[in-house]
């Protein structure tokens, strides 16, 4: 039995295309402990959706190789039956779009009734009541009259609220959330993050967060695992990837956003773009883009080593500063 | 006010509202009297929350749109987009740079012919227009050879500069940017921030910056103008209003901006939520924030206050209260973590090498 809740062992997805075969995750690993919360965050392309939709068996054309170990079962290796048993009831998922999560033609307490009935087997009318509990524990307003709503008739915030709590309704031990608030304002997104760390507080829930935003990672997350072109390059304690971040990518990344107070300041700048999953490299992923990238890391693909305890990163050269004791010695 | 570049008075844009068909419905109020100046050179952002009308505001100033009442006077000449001599005239003088540049090209047009396009248009003879294009290619940091490819050969960031080279080609006197850098991907924002801010110190163009991205907005902008439901809340200096908001509203946005690395149960409770747009608002009756204020008091739901200077607050501000109130501190975190300094100075090195000495790297 492993200590941990949810697992990733070596999870590789290729998946066939008209171009040829795409690898868009390549031996990502990881383990999350019960009631922890991590964030995997990359830019669009990085992989992150696709290793978190393949783990849960929702990428019917893709060859997914690893193992996805939920409670110690393989995901991977269950039946489809049991594998839905799991999904919706021990692991919820929360989706970017809440308009198109959503069915527009159901009422949203008939939605979120489902997989009660599904799952805890509930009678129809004591599944809708428990919605509308759910849909006040949310945070919606008069959600007696609420529920009788069709999705188009919520703003952006409140769909994204009734995703939550259809995603909760059964209490999962994990909830998966992707990109939750890309599609709302910015005080929404306050206010659905809280709403996220409450819940995650209530139920002891462990949270896999998935964002391109190093900001709101860094507001619920315990952990951190950074995506880079399908490989994860870093992986370490959240507080430690702003005080001590050891990939170049990670470092590039966090100094190109923009500083308070730092008006007009010449940000760096990243150049070049991702390269398509399609191609094979030898070397490292973001080698082309490094700027201290060598001959080594053209010819070999670095390995994800410690670099301290719970911290590691996949990088010939990190500690960076080692690069400068060289430099002395030559 | 002569030395203003842009001059925004009262503009209104009103759509009939309604159901479809032909039930009507309340009027929306979009953009409900804005007056705003710009100065040349100056960058001067919008900020709000979706459905707050500033994205209506920009198409009003790039002349896309016409407002219901009001003007818009750019170097003291009115903007007239009527006709299609009123249409050239208003292009020659402001570009507007769309969010996506995805949706903001024609693919099927190769991209030396897009960004020549608005010089034709202009009336520019076929030599001097592609010597033009050569230039801008070159100010927008795009390769000279791909001038003969297709958009969809080129990634987001790229795309982007061909927008922005586009909205150059004319040497329009203000640009407006329309979420500019929304659509990238983190790793290739930086790169088009760094363009926008040198375009705006090297050429002098003002601008008028839409934006949710407060970061790019704290970047880029001088001056910030905070817009509540159609109505413009605050104005002043950018860097002060990031750093002291006055009004109740500007606090509740900057507040929700995650600060780096600093976990939520740190960060405060969270704003309410408010409606998403006027519709049906009657206005003109009460402050339009106050049913999600804090401070609001009788005075604030029995009138509309106006922007206006209030004693001890360095800009305009439209709160009963202002005067009462004291101006937030919010905290910013400007420096960054010894580490990650430190190694992004050897990654500053490093590329600093390589650029002085670009063939010995290959």
């Amino acid at each position: 039995m492993s200590e941990f809740l949810f697992e990733l062992r070596d999870l590789g997805v290729a998946i066939p295309t008209a171009q040829g075969l795409a690898r868009p995750v390549t031996q990502m690993s990881f383990g999350l402990a019960a009631g922890r919360s991590l964030g995997v965050v990359g830019e669009s392309g990085s992989g992150k959706t696709v290793a978190m939709l393949a783990s849960c068996g929702l990428l019917p054309h893709a060859r997914v190789t690893g193992k996805v170990l939920f409670d110690g079962q393989d995901l991977l290796a269950q039946s489809p039956a049991a594998r839905r048993a799991l999904l919706g009831r021990h692991i919820g998922m929360v989706f970017q779009e809440p308009m198109t999560a959503l069915n527009p033609v159901m009422r949203i307490d008939k939605q979120i009734a489902e997989p009660l009935v599904t799952h805890e087997l509930l009678s129809p009318a004591a599944a809708l009541r428990r919605a509308v509990e759910l849909l006040d524990r949310v945070g919606i307003v008069d959600p007696q009259r609420r529920a009788h709503c069709l999705p188009h008739e919520l703003s952006g915030g409140m769909r994204q609220r009734v995703g939550i709590a259809m995603a909760i309704a059964c209490e999962p031990r994990l909830l998966i959330a992707d990109e939750p608030t890309t599609a709302l304002d910015m005080t929404v997104q306050a206010q659905i993050l809280h709403l996220l760390a409450d819940l995650r507080r209530e139920f002891g829930m462990a949270l896999v967060l998935i964002s391109h935003d190093l900001g709101i990672i860094g507001q619920v997350t315990d952990e951190v695992a950074v995506m880079y072109a399908g490989r994860l390059v870093e992986y370490c304690p959240t507080a430690s990837l702003f005080s001590d971040p050891q990939h170049p990518y990670t470092i590039s990344l966090l100094g190109s956003l923009p500083k308070p107070g730092r008006h007009g300041e010449r940000l760096f700048a990243i150049e070049g773009t991702v390269p398509s999953p399609l191609l094979e490299l030898p070397g490292c992923r973001f080698g082309a883009r490094c700027q201290v990238a060598g001959d080594v890391c053209q010819r070999t693909v670095p390995a994800l080593r410690a670099q301290s305890t719970e911290h590691l990163a996949a990088c010939h050269h990190a500690p960076l500063e080692k690069l400068l004791a060289q430099e002395v010695a030559a | 006010m002569s030395e203003a570049l842009l001059d925004v008075r009262d503009v209104k844009r009103h759509y009939a509202g309604g159901r479809g068909g032909f039930r009507a419905g309340p009027v929306v109020k979009a953009v409900d009297g804005v007056s705003l100046q710009v100065r040349a050179g100056e960058t001067m952002a919008i900020v709000g929350e979706s459905g707050c009308g500033k994205s209506t505001l920009a198409r009003i100033v790039a002349g896309l749109d016409e407002p219901t009442a009001g003007s818009v006077a750019i170097a003291g000449e009115a903007l007239s987009v009527r006709g299609i001599r009123g249409r050239r005239e208003v292009a020659r003088r402001v570009q507007i740079v769309f969010q996506d540049p995805f949706s903001s090209l024609n693919p099927r047009m190769r991209v030396q012919d897009i960004v020549a396009e608005p010089l034709e248009a202009q009336g520019m003879p076929r030599e001097e227009r592609m010597a033009c294009v050569a230039r801008l290619f070159q100010q927008v940091g795009l390769p000279a050879e791909t001038g003969s490819r297709l958009p969809h050969q080129f990634s987001g960031g790229q795309r982007q500069r061909i927008a922005i080279a586009r909205a150059l080609s004319v040497g329009p006197r203000l640009l407006v940017l329309d979420e500019p850098v929304s659509a990238l991907d983190v790793s290739v924002r930086a790169q088009i921030l760094n363009l926008l801010a040198d375009l705006k110190y090297s050429e002098g163009i003002a601008s008028v910056l839409i934006s949710h991205d407060m970061s790019a907005v704290q970047h880029l902008a001088d001056r910030v103008a905070v817009m509540y439901l159609g109505q413009l809340v605050e104005v002043g200096d950018a860097a002060e209003v990031f750093a002291r908001p006055a009004h109740p509203y500007t606090r509740t946005l900057l507040s929700a901006i995650p600060r780096l690395g600093v976990q939520l149960a740190d960060a405060g409770a969270p704003p309410t939520e408010g409606p998403a747009s006027n519709a049906g608002n009657s206005g003109a009756t009460a402050c339009r924030f106050a049913p999600r204020c804090a401070h609001a008091i009788d005075i604030c739901r029995a009138s509309q206050p106006a922007l206006a200077l209030h004693p001890g607050i360095p800009r305009q501000v439209a709160c009963h209260r202002a005067a009462q109130l004291p101006l937030f501190a919010l905290e910013q975190e400007s420096t960054l973590a010894p580490a990650l300094a430190r190694r992004l100075a050897i990654l500053r090195n490093a590329s600093e090498t390589r650029h002085a000495t670009p063939a010995a790297t290959v």
